[in-house]
């Protein structure tokens, strides 16, 4: 113990008698260490070997900060700290050196870290791997033509090897095999692990019996390749994990809750309880259900219902958790937390939709469905056919091996996960995270989108419409009202100023009256920006666009007119998705008008207004053939869950991103069209190298039953189907790259994961 | 071809240690951050104090010579 603290002792101590103790330092540092907080920080802008000195100084001479480590593959910082520490603090001392950092929950973005499974498959790989280059030296000197004892000395070397490592490496196929047929079912691993069995057995036999053809090689490559399409495999979904749980630990889950003797505290949602009174400032998301029992404001359900129109909440006023709150501080007395919560109500409605999704069938199940019962009964009616001719067990059983080996899915276990890892690359450098392996395959397959209007087709953010009866002087006003609201209408009026370069004229006492505006005085006359049930303007009955009212003094109010802005993309998006044949329909839990306005713009003809979650889900399953959904809120999770196959936007609720196949990481929609046909590409390119496969079987087959296959024969065929279908499926990651580099680089995030991809 | 005798367990072993390093390295953790570490080895941070490892695999913040 010593040995290691000593150079700390003699480098932390001043004096050299405090050296002498070095253990009342170790038991401070170990108790100390008890009480310490792991901090999490996402770091998206960097991207050099400077940044990360850089960032890891920063931290590290910030006070109190014991340890800082930067993983530039996921820029990502963990800090080490003592417990008093707040992430806010760090995130501030890293944003005085120029790096914008997001706080991750650290539990969250836990579960990616110990990436076990991958671990051993890794693991696995090389096991195989090398035992699979020296086993291939030994077979080529036989191949050459070493004979007699040598011959046979190689070959019970190559048995050595081979025989533990196929024990290691194979696992695996086996477990999964065993599994399947304990169900009676047959997959793709049995005949993997009949074949992987058979060859080493014979050959051991063969080896014993002084023969020719021993397959060692053969076994180990064909254990080595298929490792390599199952690591692919891993690989492309743990990534994709990865950067989806990045997403929900960006949301740390904490509350303000507001204790019996009036102090607030920030605890973890977890912590609450119900009946807690919480605390929400404006801006903020309900964290949990429940009952206002202080202060007014409005509300944002778009989220939860989709409509845009903010609604007004008052004492009394029963909340849902994914809410946000507008413009007045709330207190709510908490009614339901966490799986309670109206935000979990829709699981049910989900699993229920999900149900019919894992029906699906994969291309891989059903190439194995065709393929094992084929195999099997070729290689046995060989073995019967061989036996039946010659009498001779050993040269039937090896020439049933040898079908076996030969048929065996080498390059159909590649085939699949080669082009998804491809195709997923290319697309995530794009800006979509493809979180299902079979999702690509179901997105080939859709004959209908459909889209959700709020926080989908459009932005959910609001922008003023320019009308030529307002002067400057008035916006200008108005914008100085709105300054210190986060109310979105406020918050546009601000934006629309700025646009224009307005100087904000002086206002005296401005105070925001909660639920309906803000007032202020100007050179002693009272000015008010609202609602209108507030200053009494009324739109005409038809217009449907949102408004707020600016009153001077006891003039007529003015009305400002927003509208929802379409998000950057959408009608290329759905042009490009109806060029290519797919009828496209909008369905949204907004009114008629509003959703009508957006339908026009977009260019879709087909919708449908004021759904219910559960109406939505029912209208896709009602559809005929497949059905994408492209949601954001609560209202859409179950018909996610309900589609064939769903896209979510990164700014959806954590729900309806996990019931999502994919998740659009950028603001740009146009990537959806192209998502598609590379779906399409993707799916075409799994077909072919099923075919590629087939054809080197066709050719490969009859040698081996008509015994004439060697293990140099095989270890061809293996080879170079399995190059030949990698090489195929990589034709889809080339064409990605030099398309679009500029979109991709549009979240922070899809950097991030792109790092580790490529 | 007495020489096989010595050459293929010599063999073997080379590729055994290659084998041992590599789980090594997989169990040292040095495939998570392939970014970062091919460009931490261009810094001069610890390049005359290195960072210094306790046992629990922490490590603390050394005395840097070009920090002011």
């Amino acid at each position: 113990m010593t040995a290691t603290d000593y150079p700390e002792a003699s480098s932390g101590a001043a004096c050299p008698a405090c050296a002498v103790t070095p253990s009342a330092q170790v038991l401070a540092r170990h108790a100390a260490r008890a009480r310490e907080a792991k901090i999490m920080l996402s770091l998206p802008g960097m991207h050099c070997a400077g940044c990360i000195s850089k960032v890891e100084r920063a931290l590290a001479a910030h006070p109190g900060v014991r340890e800082a480590r930067v993983n530039l593959t996921q820029k990502r910082a963990s800090v080490t700290a003592e417990p008093d520490i707040t992430p806010e603090a760090l995130v501030e001392t890293l944003a005085r050196i120029g790096y914008d950092a997001h706080e991750l929950d650290a539990q969250t973005v836990a579960l990616t870290t110990t990436d076990r499974a991958g671990r051993e498959l890794l693991m696995r790989l090389g096991v195989a791997g090398f035992a699979a280059m020296n086993v291939m030296l030994l077979s080529i000197s036989v191949w050459a033509g070493a004979e007699d004892a040598t011959r046979d000395l190689f070959h019970w070397i190559s048995a050595a090897i081979t025989f533990p490592a196929i024990l290691f490496a194979g696992q695996p196929f086996f477990r999964n095999a065993f599994a399947a047929l304990r169900h009676g079912r047959l997959n793709m691993d049995v005949p993997i692990t009949l074949a992987i069995l058979l060859a080493v057995a014979t050959s051991l036999w063969e080896t014993a019996m002084s023969g020719h053809h021993a397959y060692f090689d053969a076994a180990l490559m064909l254990t080595f390749f298929l490792l390599a399409g199952r690591y692919l495999d891993h690989r492309t979904r743990a990534i994709a994990r990865s950067a989806a749980e990045e997403l929900a630990a960006l949301e740390v889950p904490r509350a303000i809750r507001r204790a019996a003797d009036g102090t607030e505290e920030t605890v973890p949602l977890t912590a609450l309880c119900v009946g807690d009174l919480v605390v929400v400032r404006p801006g903020g998301r309900i964290p949990v259900d429940g009952i206002i029992t202080e202060g007014a404001s409005e509300l944002d359900r778009s989220l939860l219902t989709g409509e845009t129109l903010p609604v007004q909440a008052l004492p009394g006023t029963a909340l849902s958790a994914g809410e946000l709150n507008l413009t007045g501080p709330l207190v709510l007395r908490a009614t339901a937390i966490g799986p309670d919560s109206s935000l979990h109500a829709l699981t049910d409605l989900v699993a229920v939709a999900e149900s019919g999704r894992t029906n699906y069938n994969s291309l891989a199940d059903r190439a194995a469905k065709l393929y094992a019962p084929g195999v099997h009964i070729l290689s046995a009616l060989s073995f019967a056919g061989w036996y039946i001719a010659t009498g001779d067990l050993r040269q039937a059983v090896n020439i049933a091996a040898a079908v076996l080996i030969i048929t065996c899915p080498c390059a159909l276990g590649l085939a699949v996960p080669a082009v998804t890892t491809a195709a997923s690359g290319r697309l995530f450098r794009q800006g979509l995270l493809i979180k299902s392996g079979t999702a690509l395959e179901r997105l080939a397959s859709v004959g209908t989108v459909v889209f959700d209007k709020t926080g989908t087709l459009t932005g959910g953010t609001p922008t003023l419409i320019p009308a030529p009866q307002m002067d400057a002087e008035t916006l200008a006003l108005a914008a100085a009202l709105g300054k210190g609201s986060a109310h979105p209408l406020a918050r546009a009026l601000v934006l629309a100023a700025q646009a224009k370069g307005l100087e904000a004229p002086e206002l005296d006492s401005l105070r925001e009256v909660p639920g309906y505006g803000i007032e202020a005085m100007q050179d002693g006359v009272i000015v008010r920006l609202g609602h209108s049930d507030w200053l009494g303007g009324q739109l005409d009955v038809n217009d449907t666009a949102l408004s707020t009212w600016l009153q001077i003094g006891d003039a007529a109010p003015v009305a400002f007119r927003f509208a929802d802005q379409l998000r950057p993309g959408a009608a290329e998006a759905v042009a490009g998705l109806k060029r290519q044949g797919l009828c496209v329909k909008l369905i949204s839990g907004d009114t008629p008008g509003a959703v009508a306005a957006v339908a026009a713009q977009v260019g879709i003809d087909d919708w449908q207004a004021q759904t219910t979650p559960a109406g939505k889900a029912q209208a896709i399953k009602d559809i005929e053939g497949g059905v994408l959904m492209v949601g954001d809120g609560l209202n859409d999770t179950a018909a996610l869950a309900a589609a064939d196959v769903s896209i979510s936007p990164a700014s959806a609720l954590d729900a309806a991103r996990v019931a999502s196949d994919i998740v659009l990481l950028g603001q740009d929609l146009a990537v959806l069209a192209d998502a598609r046909l590379v779906a399409v590409q993707a799916t075409r390119r799994i077909r072919e190298n099923f075919r590629i496969a087939t054809v080197y079987n066709i050719v490969a087959v009859p040698l081996a039953v008509a015994g004439l296959a060697t293990p140099l024969i095989a270890a061809l065929a293996m080879s170079a189907s399995s190059i030949t279908v990698s090489l195929n499926a990589l034709r889809i990651a080339g064409k990605g790259k030099s398309r679009r580099p500029a979109r991709a680089a549009q979240a922070g995030q899809v950097q991030a994961a792109a790092g580790v991809i490529g | 071809m007495d020489v096989l005798r010595f050459l293929i367990p010599v063999s073997l072993g080379l590729g055994g240690l290659g084998l041992l390093a590599f789980f090594w390295t997989l169990r040292s953790n040095q495939y998570e951050d392939p970014d970062g570490d091919s460009r931490r080895i261009l810094t001069d941070d610890y390049d005359d104090a290195p960072k210094l490892q306790d046992k629990a695999g922490t490590s603390e913040t050394p005395t840097k010579p070009n920090q002011q």
